[in-house]
């Protein structure tokens, strides 16, 4: 079934990426580390999915194998490409990939380690033109010049090398090379988690801007709840290689219906001396993804667990229209979210403040 | 109040350069301030702020090129009895026996990557014990049965197991654990953690705040807590130090700093943090250009050309003094006039 509804872009059905584990000395297969196991979501055009979860929940694998970077074990990554036709990407031979590619760009970690240091911004940023075979060199410069005025870096700079750059800047670069071939899917996998706080700001903005000017779709991949509340249209919780929550950001964070969602929420420091979080502390560490607990793989950290948790494996279920769950206690369980939006928590918190407002409020606690 | 607390480190116009062909890097410039027992000192900065170099000035542990320029740090030293002397660490010959006998002891290090940080080739166990050998002259046999007790402390499963460990056998927040295990094993005075949740998940950097919290308020020791998250600051902060290119640009309580930041620097900074109250798809403030690079420092106060504030022919001629402007709460900026 080779179907995609409506302004869908990407589907993504059924995903799975086995790594296996090999011992002894004919390298026998061992074991399994599942790192994505039945994944399924849809990014549709023009809108930004955020995808969090913790180290090893399988975030990273999900993203390159939608870019085919790794070959998934099993599933269908269908995407629109530009002719409305859609193809499967995950069934694809290699060789059958090319012409896609350029349709799906992905934006880096580490700016520091993803630009080579002996090319220039030119190379760099052109060099995506010159492999698809796109104009001479004259409109390579003149497309680089445009890309570098896209991304706010001037273009004198495009006969520098990438050491001469912050990283802000490093970021920037790798956002104009994802953007040479005018992709329609962006995959940003922790584009800004390396950055400084007061960058981070930066990039951030930058790529909300281009999203409205160019019509992108992101698929955002971060371990920052801030982040992804900042960018995302819907989010998507990972846990363990699973897909334990999808909701509209708003929903999630206000309204999560996932134990982990909410242990999740509940544990990012607010930067206000003033309100104290209510803290849930998770006991004991991420489940392995090589040596999984049975049942529901939340279970052993989970504070509503009960037995039925324990040996069933709970499935996807569209609890409120648009959002999705793994639980079994989804419907009965009252879970609290971040406080109701707004950006300025401070101010609704000390109602009449205002940022740079002196105000004595003494000593905190 | 907390001038019933006592004083454990007093640092005084403490200033670290490292002196290259390319020119002098003045990593920390002039930095003051005091931490007190129980209480826990935020350091907030971005990269290059120099907040792991103080961090490493004050413990005598800097590598060449680095030197101290001058300054002073002041150590309230424990010499059994309850009596403490006061000493100057910056006078101590940094491989000597009284640094040697500080260092480790009575101030300890909580590294931010507990990965490269211990060693690969010995267990988790013999490391802590090394510490606890030298510095009580505690035999084998002792000084593990210390260290089972201190992984239990510190929330470790099955400790009795794990001290024969290696540190790749164990996860990130558990040699995180083990890591301040480590710190803790003398009894210090001061605990001085660098970045110590950075390299951690949401989750378990919830359990290690927790820790930590619980540690300082069972044995009462003062801490200092470098950092750039600002959450883990309102967090766990009493009072707050932020830097910028190496020079203390504010400090204060951190109520005052969260809630009435004077500097430009700080409420720039405050303002462009991603909060997950935000709304969704919204803009961030921000702040203009980058930080600098060290050798192309900018004249007068280093944040004017990034600064929204700045006043044309004061801020790029002069270097704003640090100055009161609440109580117990510093800024340098022209902006508040000097009483």
């Amino acid at each position: 079934m080779n179907e995609l509804i409506g302004k869908v872009l990407l589907e993504v059905k059924g995903l799975r990426k086995f790594f296996p584990i090999r011992k002894g000395f004919f390298r026998k297969v061992v074991g399994w580390v599942r790192a994505v196991d039945d994944v399924n979501l849809y990014v549709t055009r023009g809108e930004t999915l955020g995808v969090v979860g913790e180290s090893g929940c399988g975030k990273t694998t999900l993203a390159r194998c939608i870019l085919r970077a790794v070959d998934p074990t099993d599933g269908q990554v269908l995407f629109r490409s530009e002719n409305e036709t859609v193809i499967d990407v995950a069934g694809l031979k290699r060789h059958e990939m090319r012409p896609f590619r350029r349709q799906m760009q992905m934006i880096f970690q580490d700016p520091f380690s993803s630009l080579n240091p002996r090319m220039t911004l030119l190379d760099i940023i052109g060099e995506p033109l010159l492999v698809n075979k796109m104009g001479d060199r004259r409109t390579r410069i003149d497309r680089v010049v445009e890309l570098l005025r896209l991304v706010g870096l001037p273009p004198e700079y495009m006969r520098r090398y990438p050491h001469a750059f912050s990283g802000g800047q490093r970021q920037r670069i790798g956002i104009a090379r994802a953007l040479a071939l005018n992709p329609s899917l962006i995959v940003a996998d922790e584009p800004v988690s390396a950055l400084d706080v007061s960058v981070q700001a930066q990039i951030l903005n930058l790529l909300l801007d281009l999203q409205e000017k160019l019509g992108l779709t992101y698929m955002f991949v971060t371990h920052d709840l801030s982040v992804v509340k900042h960018v995302s249209d819907r989010v998507t919780v990972m846990y363990a290689g699973k897909v334990v929550e999808v909701a509209k950001t708003k929903e999630l964070f206000s309204r999560p219906k996932h134990p982990y969602t909410e242990a999740l929420l509940s544990a990012v420091p607010i930067p206000d001396p003033h309100l104290q979080s209510q803290r849930i502390l998770l006991e004991g560490e991420v489940a392995d993804v090589a040596n999984l607990p049975p049942g529901c793989y939340f279970h052993p950290r989970c504070r509503y667990s009960i037995d039925r948790c324990k040996t069933e494996h709970p499935t996807l279920e569209e609890i409120l229209p648009q959002h999705f769950v793994r639980c079994h206690r989804a419907k009965e369980l009252r879970l609290v979210g971040v406080m109701e939006g707004s950006g300025k928590t401070l101010e609704r918190a000390l109602p009449g403040w205002e940022w740079g407002r002196d105000l004595d409020l003494g000593t905190p606690r | 109040m907390r001038d019933s607390e006592r004083l454990v480190l007093s640092v005084r116009d403490l200033s670290t350069e490292y002196v290259a062909d390319e020119g002098t890097v003045r990593a920390v410039d002039g930095v003051s301030f005091e931490v007190y027992s129980g209480q826990t000192l935020g350091i907030v900065g971005e990269s290059g702020c120099g907040k792991s170099v103080m961090a490493r000035s004050i413990l005598r542990i800097l590598e060449p090129p680095g030197r101290i320029a001058r300054g002073e740090v002041l150590f309230w030293q424990d010499i059994g009895n309850g009596q403490e002397r006061e000493v100057d660490l910056i006078q101590l010959d940094a491989s000597g026996e009284a640094m040697r006998s500080i260092r480790g002891g009575q101030i300890s290090l909580i590294f931010q990557e507990p990965m490269t940080s211990f060693s690969p080739v010995h267990t988790i166990g013999d490391q802590i014990a090394e510490a606890i050998r030298l510095h009580f002259g505690a035999n084998k046999q002792e000084a593990r049965e210390r260290v089972i007790d201190l992984l239990q402390m510190v929330g470790v499963p099955r400790p009795e197991g794990r001290v024969d460990e290696y540190p790749f056998q164990l996860s990130g927040g558990l040699r995180q654990r083990a890591m301040i295990a480590m710190a803790l094993s003398c009894g210090p005075r001061l605990v001085i953690a660098d970045e110590p949740t950075t390299a951690l998940d949401v989750t378990t950097q919830a359990q290690i705040m927790d820790l930590m919290r619980q540690l300082q308020e069972e044995r009462g020791m003062a801490m200092m807590l470098i950092t750039h998250n600002m959450g883990i600051i309102a967090e766990m902060a009493e009072d707050v130090l932020v830097m910028y290119l190496g020079r203390q640009v504010e400090y204060g309580p951190v109520g005052a700093i969260f809630h009435a930041p004077k500097h430009p620097y700080t409420k720039a900074l405050l303002r462009s943090i991603p909060s997950i109250h935000s709304t969704p798809r919204e803009r961030l403030p921000t702040i203009s250009g980058s930080i600098p690079h060290p050798y192309n420092r900018p004249s007068g106060c280093l944040f004017h050309p990034r600064c929204s504030s700045y006043m044309p022919g004061r801020c790029e001629q002069q270097e704003p003094p640090l100055i009161p402007v609440g109580s117990k709460h510093l800024a340098s900026c022209f902006l508040y006039p000097r009483v």
